[in-house]
């Protein structure tokens, strides 16, 4: 049986992994070599975000789980990470809105975290809090050149937008596992969170040219474990050495 | 490091000036360092331009067949170290291409030049990277190799060039003891088939890493020159000998046979000797026919064609941005 | 057919308080947002930064080589701007 605190613990290791290993998979990609560069530093940000958490969920748990147990021995039902986060590279464009999407949801939750009451997590939301300022303000800017850059860039970023925007919901929902946290002062209560992440989206986003899509459906399951099929190529990938020799230290 | 901007490039290739030469090369033998903007022989460079470009390509060509491997690294203390070093890479091209444009030559067209086959990159990245041992073998090996050749540049006789090398050679300090961790990790604490695994990638990379410090002396063309210039310190043959001595003892402590038959500590030279190198292999890859040279120049290009209207964007937003800010200082000023 | 260049920007790096700003070396960029930011990820991936300076490499002046001689030469001869030129008597003690 799974605490509150070891799931929502695992549900924030999980987003900055997955986002980390998509952001890595740009290395050697990148539309110039400085931003290889700086998609990097901000992959190495997220999955530094995830080891902190794993390690933590690993103790709260108390099954002697260490941050490669929980990295690369679960499956894609145990994964509770957002869809959002694991939405293919698509296009420079597709990265740079999931990025900002994720940033300015980010990074008001771990400011709000960093004043919870759990020691441990309010430490990591810390140092996270500053590398998350520095990923909005970096998805923010190259937003608002590709944008309002060439009629081919516009229509691109736009398409993005559009395609991303129905996972946006998600990162506002709680359910009960949350719920209980909230009220002790542990968690985040996100829905707090959506007037600030919107009104800094428009801003962005007035800036890009863009338009923010109308409400919609929202598509939402990860944090639940019910996930895209693109998390099982993820995994397949990440966890292929440790799946091939089992008990092997690398 | 100063850049191409501030460079005033002679309109009219000068005529060999035999006396500015004799200067030129006095100053080089005096051990001061040539700028950017000070007189040099057109052959110097030349042939900074070609090495200082051939770097930097290597660094980020060089990205690609260890980057293979960030996504399948086998623990999360394994990934970061990987993508940290993979970045590290593309951040010693940069430094080399700065360094390069100090010489009157811009990025895009040393790009071009790597992409259309003019400007070459080390030949060793032309090999592929099968399975994780290759990422340990090629931090031990291949980046063990490439201190060996850089430790000299960082006195080379020019100032950008060898200010960029110190940069690089006091950061890729983690990137051999990373490689080497790798290896301790399948061969002294892993698995018989974790070992396996690490001495086949021996197997594969030592001959390629050998090549590495370029053709013997009495074949390579730009020695003397280059030595003369002080562009180069050491002889292709001196440093393979050094890597040589310093690697041998690693790998027996790893417990790794190397694929040469003639190895063997020599008592009265003080060194290791080793087997002929396979100089039609070494040709053959760097005219073209390496495993991979298609498969990583094909990378460069793709990277380079999906991110061209990223950079129409860039430019096209910062013209409009400059259109409005002089518009309104227009209407400022009415 | 080349594509248009993305404009140079020289990268100065402040790495310690108290420390003057450092010629670090160059990036490219549309603009001074961009430059900044690509300084931040090229240059101070170790900790060595605490403020960056971006200047477009196009603006620096720089003097020329050739001149060397009549800018620097003369002040090598006015050794009485040095302090080691003056004798103080050793009784007077450290000055």
């Amino acid at each position: 049986m799974e605490t509150p605190l070891f799931t929502y613990t695992l549900r924030l290791a999980d987003n900055a992994l997955i986002l980390g290993h998509r952001l890595s998979e740009w290395v050697g990609h990148a539309p110039v070599p400085e931003e290889d560069l700086a998609l990097a530093n901000m992959g190495l940000d997220l999955i530094g975000q995830a080891r902190a958490l794993y390690t933590y969920a690993g103790e709260v748990e108390g099954r002697g789980r260490d941050e490669d147990a929980l990295a690369y021995l679960r499956e894609v039902g145990g994964y509770r990470n957002v869809l959002l986060v694991e939405q293919p590279n698509g296009d420079f464009a597709h990265t740079i809105v999931r990025q900002l999407l994720f940033a300015a949801f980010a990074h008001p939750f771990f400011e709000a975290l960093a004043r919870a009451q759990d020691a441990t997590l309010a430490a990591v939301a810390a140092k996270a809090v500053k590398e998350l300022a520095y990923h909005l303000r970096h998805s923010a800017e190259w937003t608002i050149r590709l944008g309002d850059g060439t009629p081919e860039s516009h229509r691109r970023t736009q398409t993005a937008l559009d395609d991303l925007w129905a996972f946006t919901g998600e990162l506002f929902e709680t359910d009960q596992v949350e719920r209980a946290l909230i009220d002790r002062g542990i968690a985040v209560d996100p829905a707090a969170l959506r007037t600030r992440f919107e009104r800094r989206l428009d801003e962005v986003l007035a800036e890009a040219t863009l338009a923010r899509p109308a409400g919609g459906f929202t598509q939402s399951g990860g944090r639940a474990g019910r996930h895209s099929e693109h998390l099982g190529y993820i995994l397949s990938e990440l966890q292929y050495l440790q799946r091939a020799y089992p008990g092997a230290k690398w | 490091m100063y850049t191409q901007a501030l460079n005033v490039k002679d309109t009219a290739l000068p005529a060999a000036d035999p006396q500015r030469e004799a200067r030129f090369q006095a100053r080089i033998d005096a051990e001061e360092k040539i700028e950017p903007n000070d007189w040099m022989p057109d052959g110097y460079r030349q042939t900074l331009v070609r090495q200082i470009a051939q770097h930097a390509h290597s660094e980020i060509v060089g990205m690609h067949p260890e980057g293979n491997w960030i996504t399948r690294a086998p623990s999360l203390k394994r990934k970061v170290a990987l993508l940290a070093k993979v970045q590290d890479e593309g951040g010693h091209g940069l430094y080399l291409y700065s360094a390069a444009e100090t010489l009157g030559v811009s990025r895009e067209e040393l790009v071009e030049q790597l992409l259309d086959g003019r400007q070459k990159y080390s030949s060793i990245f032309n090999y592929p990277t099968m399975t994780w041992a290759d990422v340990g073998v090629i931090g031990w090996l291949v980046d063990g190799a490439a201190i060996m050749n850089q430790i000299p540049l960082c006195r080379c006789s020019f100032g950008p060039y060898a200010r960029a090398m110190i940069r690089i050679c006091k950061e890729e300090s983690f990137h051999q003891r990373q490689g080497y961790e790798i290896m301790v990790a399948l061969c002294r604490d892993g698995t018989p088939a974790q070992k396996a695994m690490a001495q086949d990638a021996l197997n594969r990379w030592w001959w390629p890493v050998l090549m590495m410090f370029g053709p013997s002396d009495q074949d390579s063309q730009h020695t003397d020159k280059s030595m003369r210039w002080k562009i180069k310190r050491f002889t292709n043959d001196e440093l393979r000998r050094k890597f040589v001595d310093a690697t041998v003892p690693q790998g027996r402590y790893l417990g790794l046979t190397f694929p040469d038959p003639d190895l063997k500590f020599d008592e009265t030279t003080g060194h290791w000797a080793f087997g002929a190198i396979d100089w039609s292999e070494f040709r053959r890859v760097v005219s073209g026919d390496g495993p991979c040279n298609r498969q990583r120049l094909r990378q460069r290009k793709r990277a380079h064609e999906r991110g061209a209207w990223v950079r129409a964007a860039v430019l096209a937003h910062a013209a409009k941005r400059r259109a409005r800010e002089q518009a309104a200082a227009g209407v400022a000023a009415e | 057919m080349t594509e248009k260049n993305i404009p140079l920007w020289e990268v100065f790096i402040r790495s310690r308080t108290g420390l003057a700003h450092r010629h670090a070396g160059s990036v490219h960029a549309a603009d001074a947002e961009m430059a900044l930011q690509n300084a931040r990820d090229v240059y101070t991936r170790r900790g060595e930064g605490l403020s960056i300076w971006v200047v477009p490499s196009h603006v620096i002046t720089a003097s020329d080589p050739a001149d060397r001689d009549s800018l620097f030469e003369p002040t090598a001869s006015k050794i009485y701007r040095h302090p080691s030129f003056y004798d103080v008597p050793e009784e007077v003690g450290h000055m």
